[in-house]
């Protein structure tokens, strides 16, 4: 079943190429508002699915990159494992190839690490038809340049991710949310100390006032950091997965495309702006959303991100004419492009959806 | 030899004591960590500024001198070797620790800086650097980099590739580049993660920003005893299984004991099949919550001996008998060659009982020590350079336990590198197809192919030079058959 589907989706890959006729990669389409504008016949994933192993006491889940992400989730929780970089859902159907594809994570990313942190192999067929398979599922591997972790965040721009193997890790034993009362400057301030302290911190988010911090690890510790935080313990839950999810009510405009919606990724110590309109601050302070009240001038949006050590995307925005991402430099540029030759001679996966050069 | 005028070009743009040519000042660069293989470079420079990098790089690209950028040297995969008729490029000048951010826990550093100096002055704000592969005392960041170096704490706090932030290079046409950023991610491809781990073949790093953590308050390691290797490796998958992951999870069978044993005095128990070594850090409360889970695990798995450390003391000298078991085993035997294969930890006792049939076989010793927690197999065979046949036999016996770390579904290099050691391991690892995708990678950096050409990846020539296979699915052909 799953031979035929990897035959089948290389021999539409082979006739694309052969005709340099663009695919537009499509696991549960819950991603289409993110990158530029979507291009070419669409190539379903879907198909390629299942848990191919899962051992818990090696720390590794592989699946084929069309698993519903809720199934792989589901299995880890049965076992008392999770995937540590909290991969957002935007929606029904999330595969696991389109969240390793955006290179997506959720809350815990600055506490656990990303999505990359976290790849150790893939399966793929490349922009030529060919299956090729990189890393493996051992948790120290470097044997030959690290193509994983370049799938990871590409949007299937070098390959169409078949199957991906992931360390997993423990759940935390315990896990508790605490609300502090501040400005965001104070909250900005705040995370970044005790993220220098040794406490159990695995999310922090700042809007409207609040501060919310999740606790994570065992009892006795997470007791203790409760003590040095202060505030008041909420059931966070909702919170986090809709933050997550981008389900909480900051991003609802956005997502109902009544609103455009910055990610603002700078160095976690970076000074509280205002951009004129509603701001959510996460990953103790290395990611500032922005939902603002009128357009804003994004060559200066992107300035600002670029002064503080990274890079603002236009994540959600019904006009994206201003480029979805930041732009990069013209030697990193060319780097990019001899490596999309490299795995994408002809130029037919998701072309443009990440850069309009490539 | 170079071309004079090309001498001339280096000797313009250096201060004398950075450029050296003559035999006796470039021998000290013939080899690195793995002194099995070695070549004298035509030149060695050692440029202090970023600047003078470019335009190095900038003489052998128009040129087409190949050049091998060189850290620290303590390579254990030739990754360092000098190419014939190239440049050396050494990265020792750069040696500066730039800046240390407390509140963003990042440290800026240049390539030379040697890893522990980065923890000892991370220190006075309560930080340090995770990865520490047990050289960490002389290998330089910038070669961690280049190797995406592990260490015994990577299970729990990562390897390299986890706790880099962003890297300043120079390609090899002279363009300086940055890859990754002060922010959580980069806009565009993951080329951080693609220059981690990539052996110098890519471009040469200037340039470096660090994770630091937070120091734990406490750390406590247990030392638990098995009789038998295979209830050791048991014991391992069931701390994992009950939801612990350890700051360190290492194992030692009977003959790494032994040879450490006299050279540390440890207080190793030397009747043990197996060692482990098992730590918990965090908060008092944390270890003492998780030091009682780890022993009733142990006890559980049948450990016959369990202690837990005291004090600090007690602790590092537990930790002293796997931290030494290189030069303990250089002690016993005239010379010994470390392999680095990574398997899934459930095929460690086939892979065990098989090393150990074949170092009956072949007649050499071989003691094993392991990062048990993340499937990383040290074999350290024991051998004598200078019995006629012994080192070819030492190589072949090395690369069968390659092939079986590949056919049980790991890799030929879990932290080493490729280098020069593994070129052959690589052509069965992966086929010619995957191979070529490497060849376009490094195309895209370095289209003349100057960068420490010879290492990392091999030409599908090479490969068939080699006579080696690729093995497909596992099926070797023939296991019983000696290869190479």
């Amino acid at each position: 079943m799953a031979e035929a589907a990897l035959a089948e989706l290389q021999e539409r890959v082979r006739a694309a190429a052969a005709a340099r006729r663009p695919l537009r990669i499509r696991g549960g389409g819950t991603k289409d508002f993110y990158g530029r504008a979507l291009a070419g016949d669409v190539l379903d994933t879907r198909a390629l699915a299942g848990i191919v192993a899962y051992e818990p006491t090696e720390l590794v889940v592989t699946a084929r990159a069309g698993t519903p992400l809720a199934e792989i989730e589901d299995a880890l929780a049965a076992r008392g494992q999770m995937l540590a970089f909290e991969p957002p859902h935007h929606g029904i159907g999330t595969t696991l190839g389109g969240v390793v594809a955006a290179g997506f994570s959720g809350p815990r990313r600055a506490s656990a690490g990303a999505a990359r942190d976290f790849v150790l192999g893939v399966r793929i067929v490349d922009g030529s038809g060919e299956a090729l398979a990189f890393g493996g599922r051992v948790i120290k591997n470097v044997a030959g340049f690290d193509v994983s972790r370049l799938m990871c965040g590409a949007l299937g721009t070098l390959g169409v991710l078949t199957e991906v193997s992931l360390k997993c890790v423990p759940r935390p034993k315990v896990e508790t949310t605490r609300v502090v009362e501040c400005d965001a400057g104070e909250a900005i301030r705040r995370v970044n100390e005790w993220g220098a302290k040794p406490l159990p911190i695995s999310a922090t988010c700042h809007h409207a006032g609040r501060l919310w911090l999740r606790l994570s690890g065992a009892a006795a510790a997470v007791q203790s950091a409760a003590g040095t935080i202060g505030g008041s313990e909420v059931d966070g839950s909702a919170q986090w997965d809709g933050l997550r999810d981008q389900a909480h009510d900051f991003f609802a405009a956005a997502c109902e495309g009544r609103a455009t919606l910055w990610r603002l990724s700078v160095s976690s110590t970076a000074p509280w702006s205002d951009f004129g309109g509603d701001m959510l601050v996460e990953w103790g302070g290395a990611l500032r959303w922005l939902v603002p009240r009128a357009p804003v001038d994004a060559e200066a949006l992107r300035a600002w991100a670029q002064r503080h050590g990274g890079h603002a995307t236009l994540f959600r925005g019904p006009d994206k004419s201003a480029g979805a991402f930041q732009p990069l430099s013209p030697a990193v540029l060319g780097l990019h492009q001899r490596l999309k030759a490299v795995f994408d001679p002809q130029g037919v996966l998701n072309r443009g959806r990440l850069y309009a050069e490539f | 030899m170079l071309d004079p005028s090309f001498t001339a070009s280096l000797a313009a743009l250096l201060p004398a004591s950075s450029l050296l040519t003559a035999t006796e000042d470039t021998r000290p660069y013939e080899c690195d960590g793995l002194t099995l293989y070695r070549e004298l470079p035509a030149a060695v420079v050692l440029p202090e500024t970023e600047d003078q990098v470019v335009r190095i790089l900038q003489l052998c690209h128009a040129a087409r001198v190949p050049v091998v950028a060189r850290g620290a040297g303590t390579s254990l995969s030739g990754g360092s070797l000098p190419v014939a008729g190239g440049v050396v490029l050494s990265l020792a000048k750069f040696r500066r620790i730039v800046a240390i951010d407390p509140l963003t826990r990042t440290a800026v550093v240049e390539p030379g800086v040697r890893n522990l100096a980065i923890s000892d002055a991370a220190s006075a704000y309560g930080l340090f650097y995770a990865p520490d592969p047990s050289s960490q005392i002389a290998c330089s960041i910038g070669g961690n980099v280049a190797e995406n170096a592990g260490g015994v704490h990577c299970l729990k706090y990562g390897l390299t590739v986890h706790n880099v932030r962003k890297v300043r290079a120079v390609l090899v046409t002279g363009e300086i580049v940055e890859f990754g950023a002060d922010a959580l991610d980069a806009p565009g491809y993951d080329l951080l993660a693609l220059v981690t781990g990539s052996e110098g073949l890519l471009a040469v790093i200037t340039r470096i920003t660090v994770k630091l953590l937070p120091k734990p308050q406490l750390a406590q390691v247990a030392l638990a005893a098995f009789n038998d290797v295979e209830k050791a490796g048991a014991a391992v998958g069931a701390i994992i299984g009950a939801g612990i992951i350890p700051g360190g999870l290492e194992m030692m069978d009977q003959p790494a004991t032994r040879a450490v044993e006299q050279f540390v005095h440890a207080d190793y128990p030397l009747d043990a099949a197996a060692v482990l070594l098992v730590e918990a850090d965090g908060t008092p409360e944390e270890v003492a919550a998780e030091m009682d889970e780890i022993r009733a695990v142990l006890t559980a798995s049948g450990a016959t001996e369990i202690r837990v450390s005291e004090n600090e003391d007690q602790r590092l000298l537990y930790w002293s008998g796997r931290k030494a078991a290189f030069p303990a085993v250089g002690r016993i035997s005239p010379d010994y060659y470390c392999i680095d294969g990574t398997i899934p930890r459930g095929a460690l006792p086939r892979v065990l009982a098989q090393i150990e049939t074949w170092s009956h076989q072949y007649g050499l010793p071989c003691a094993n020590v392991f990062h048990a927690g993340d499937g990383n197999l040290h074999p350290l065979i024991l051998f004598d350079a200078n019995k006629p046949g012994d080192k070819e036999r030492t190589v072949e016996f090395g690369d069968r336990i390659l092939e079986l770390c590949i056919e049980v579904g790991g890799t030929v290099t879990g932290e080493h590198g490729v280098g020069i050691e593994k070129i052959r391991g690589m052509c069965v690892q992966f086929p010619p197809a995957a191979l070529e995708r490497f060849l376009g990678i490094k195309r895209a950096f370095d289209e003349r192919g100057l960068l420490n050409p010879g290492k990392g990846v091999p030409t599908l020539a090479r490969c068939a030079e080699f006579g080696a296979m690729h093995v497909h699915a596992g099926a070797l052909p023939h296991p019983e058959l000696p290869r190479f």
